[in-house]
């Protein structure tokens, strides 16, 4: 088979110009921003409302860990810069670059996974205080064994951004390992760069979601 | 067939060789083979058409066992959960499983035509859209058999009715199987609305400019995107519904610090606009076949666009409307009270769009006419209700009293289902290749409107009187039974008018006896009517450029500058894409999935609560190798070449 049919394969000539793949991922987009507007109004509604459960007071800034949590925010911020270029090399038709760039994102996507994983069993597990006492200790139903709602808003909206990500990192992986087959061209570009929309928009909700969720709780 | 014209048929792609471990069926494959791995948009929507009818005519049935219930009073053909679990299952498989999918039949079957292209954008996950729907169904339907029945939580499914302590039954399923099966009916609309998205943006023939686009196709575009803007707002609230009830998260929860007033909000969200994107469809075929009865061009045709697109953008701000008893407060209520008269205008434009077509035309009275009639006629009236409804002090008498029933089913029945049937009575003949029976479909058309409206006029009445819905019975002496009784009646003659219509649609597809129907037998004026009927594999021997609005119509009847041309065959054929196992793989997986997270709860010996996933597990493995199959056999393909006149 010709090359020329291989590409229109690929490529068909569209309305638009712009390729099937590129508006599927936009329309995809648009969804997925209606699936964490959803998310994050449900635990901005919830945020004061319940501070006072029971006997507990809820001080949230006693729970988060903002240190560690501002260090994962500047690794994923900067996965998208490896991932920029990662689009920018399959287009110029650079495979070795393309490879080391989607490492590189894949690498930071996973230590960001390793942060929330870290911070999630910290959360659920809870603290000792001085006289050696289990406090702050956060599930997905209470609060110091009180139920509450915060655990549930909390965990449900960055566990599903966190399921993003991880979705993100095998479909890097993927093509990671799919750069190794040798069938590789920049007839590929265009999946490259709608993994590559993904994954900025993964990490545009972050950027929503670290000063929303987290920041908001030390200045308001 | 155009098998007589293939002379080349491409040999194996090189993708094809190297999956040979789930070989892809050929071009020349037929049986259940083709129909479990067609990708071709004909065939999806024939089956989902197909799989619709037959969830109608559950859902029907549930319909009248909930009327059996009602004719007199203290009756006891249903217990109380009984007809609780009626009516949460009519109205589910009613909106989830009958009218949208019945929409979706159109899309797929006649938007890809009307626009001038082979097929949509992604036929394989048009396939997956397919099968995920069918997995819903039966998730839903699957639930009659487990722990506590069908959900018996209504449609809407208010917390804290899904609280697991409030249960009637212990440990009852029926909720669990309402929540995953709408998550993935949800997953098969969301797929197959990226698809029409992306085709209808994309894939246009050379001309088709979007203002040439027929209305059908735009009302195609608004759904979709409605349906990808609203279905996330339900697919979250039920994953926090499912937290709630499978790993005691407190979203919903009121005794532990969560508001079943959120569920309400985000339902609303979701089910509002969900209103839209089952009459919109409806409004669209009502739009292609009026001006063909009618032998005059659509009067207004940016306009009722407009006026769709405005209907779609403001159903996002009116939700609240369902909730005005709720207290939400006064200025709420104001805005959302004022939001919902003003959606009243883009429709009734509509409406005076479709009369001023009609006006001065040379109209004939076939059965798609007569739907389309009874369509603006019945979506009047609901729609009256419906601004009744719009005014906060009307509404807290209306609500929870049959009146509501009776505006919404004057809505969707008198409305939707009034459409869809006219776009069965229109496009059948195209899909089938013959023409139905005009007579009977004259016949079903007035059992329908007759049983349709001594069902469910009646109900204002009773609601006025006083009767609340969703109330397995009543007591003697309130004066509800005469007009129970001919609603009654009036539902058996609608379910009779239904089976008949059912049954012609079906027989239309086997009985070789009817009348062929030629490439345009009502004289049509948009481009699938320039097709054969039925439609090639490959839709169009050449790429049409279009010049004008009404192709077809332009072609027969307009100036020759006006009539459409033919790209001509390039060295490479027709590309048509090969059939698949992908989907039906991953549609399994992903249903597997569903029934693993349903069972994965037990109790041991010690009374302990264990959880095991193991069936989640494989059917989540299978689900991520069916993809990466999907990925790794690419769209494959191979080419024909039929002759110019073999369209």
């Amino acid at each position: 088979m010709s090359e020329a049919v291989a590409l229109d394969h690929h490529e068909p000539v569209t309305s638009t110009g712009i390729p099937n793949k590129k508006v599927l991922m936009w329309a995809f987009l648009g969804s997925d921003c209606m699936f964490f507007g959803t998310l994050i109004s449900t635990h901005l509604i919830y945020r004061k409302i319940s501070a006072t459960v029971g006997s507990n007071y809820l001080d949230i800034r006693d729970i988060f860990d903002i240190e560690l949590t501002s260090f994962s925010t500047f690794i994923l911020l900067a996965s998208s810069l490896f991932m920029a270029l990662a689009v920018s090399a399959i287009h110029k038709g650079n495979l070795n670059s393309t490879r080391w760039m989607l490492f590189g994102t894949i690498i930071f996507g996973l230590i960001f996974l390793a942060c929330q994983v870290y911070e999630f069993t910290h959360f659920v597990h809870g603290k000792l205080d001085e006289s050696g006492n289990l406090v702050h200790q956060l599930t997905l139903s209470s609060y110091q064994g009180e139920p509450h709602v915060f655990g549930s808003t909390f965990y449900v909206l960055t566990g599903t951004h966190g399921t993003h990500v991880a979705i993100g990192v095998f479909w890097l992986l993927g093509w990671l390992v799919y750069s190794f087959t040798g069938k590789m061209s920049t007839a590929h570009a265009i999946d490259i760069e709608c993994c590559g929309l993904y994954w900025h928009f993964v990490d545009i909700v972050w950027i929503i979601i670290f000063p929303v969720i987290y920041l908001m709780e030390y200045a308001l | 067939m155009a098998i007589e014209s293939i002379k080349y048929a491409a040999p194996e792609t090189e993708t094809a060789v190297k999956t040979k471990a789930f070989p892809r069926p050929g071009q020349h494959t037929s049986g259940i083979i083709d129909w479990l791995t067609t990708i071709d948009h004909k065939k999806i929507g024939f089956l989902y058409g197909l799989t619709a009818l037959f969830f109608l005519l559950l859902g029907g049935l549930e319909a009248l066992l909930i009327r059996s219930q009602l004719w007199d009073h203290n009756m006891s053909v249903l217990t109380n959960r009984q007809y609780n679990q009626m009516f949460t299952m009519h109205g589910t498989t009613m909106v989830f499983l009958v009218i949208m999918p019945l929409s979706a039949a159109f899309f797929n079957f006649i938007m890809p035509l009307q626009i001038g292209a082979r097929d949509v954008a992604f036929p394989r996950m048009n396939t997956l859209s397919l099968w995920c729907f069918i997995a819903g169904g039966i998730t839903l339907n699957l639930s009659w058999f487990f722990t506590g029945g069908s959900p018996a939580i209504g449609w809407f499914g208010y917390a804290p009715l899904t609280d697991t302590r409030f249960a009637e039954v212990i440990g009852d399923m029926g909720p669990d199987f309402w929540v995953f099966s709408l998550q993935i009916l949800g997953i098969a609309s969301l797929l197959a609305s990226f698809n029409f998205i992306t085709t209808i943006i994309n894939m246009r023939a050379p001309g088709m400019t979007m203002m040439r686009l027929p209305v059908f196709t735009w009302m195609t575009l608004i759904v979709s995107f409605l349906i990808i803007l609203a279905f996330p707002a339900i697919t979250i609230a039920l994953a926090e519904l499912m937290f709630d009830r499978t790993y005691g998260t407190n979203f919903f929860d009121f005794l532990e610090g969560g508001k079943p007033h959120l569920w309400q909000h985000l339902f609303w969200i979701f089910g509002h606009p969900e209103v839209y994107i089952l009459i919109l469809p409806a409004m669209g075929i009502v739009s292609e076949i009026i001006p063909v009865f009618s032998r005059k061009p659509l009067f207004g045709y940016g306009l009722i666009i407009f006026s769709g697109a405005i209907i779609g953008f403001m159903g996002f701000a009116v939700w609240s409307h369902h909730m005005f008893t709720t207290g939400m407060g006064i200025v709420a209520t104001s805005a959302f009270s004022i939001l919902t008269m003003l959606i009243a205008i883009p429709t009734g434009v509509k409406i005076f769009n479709w009369i001023g077509t009609m006006w001065g035309g040379r109209i004939r009275f076939d059965t798609p006419m007569l739907f389309s009639l009874g369509f603006i006629t019945m979506f009047m009236i609901g729609g009256f209700t419906g601004i009744m409804h719009s005014s906060v002090p009307v509404d807290a008498q209306h609500q929870d009293s049959y009146f509501v029933v009776a505006h919404f089913h004057y809505v969707l029945i008198g409305g939707a289902l009034f459409g869809l049937f006219a776009g069965f009575y229109f496009w059948l003949p195209k899909m089938s290749g013959r023409m139905m029976n005009e007579k009977l479909g004259k016949l079903v058309f007035t059992l329908m409107f007759i049983g349709f409206n001594l069902t469910f006029f009646p109900m204002h009445y009773l609601g006025m009187i006083g009767q609340p819905r969703r109330t397995h019975t009543y007591n003697e002496g309130h004066g509800f039974e005469t007009w129970n009784q001919v609603a009654t009646i009036g539902a058996m003659i609608l379910g009779i008018g239904i089976a008949i219509g059912v049954y012609q649609f079906v027989n239309s597809f086997f009985n070789k006896k009817l009348k062929p129907a030629g490439k345009n037998p009502w004289d049509a004026r948009t481009l699938e009517w320039t097709l054969s009927s039925p439609v090639k594999e490959y839709n169009f021997a050449r790429n049409p450029i279009i010049k004008s609005r009404d192709q077809a119509w332009e072609n027969k009847y307009g100036s020759r500058d006006n009539h459409s041309e033919k790209e001509p065959l390039d060295d490479h054929g027709v590309h048509m894409p090969d059939r698949s196992w992908c989907p039906l793989i991953t549609g399994i997986g992903l249903f597997v999935l569903v029934l693993g997270m349903l069972f994965h709860q037990g109790i041991d010996a010690s009374g302990e609560l264990v959880r095991d996933y193991t069936f989640a597990l494989i059917g989540g493995v299978v689900f991520v190798l069916g993809i990466i199959m999907w990925a790794i056999e690419g769209p494959g393909g191979y080419h024909l070449f039929p002759k110019e006149s073999e369209e």
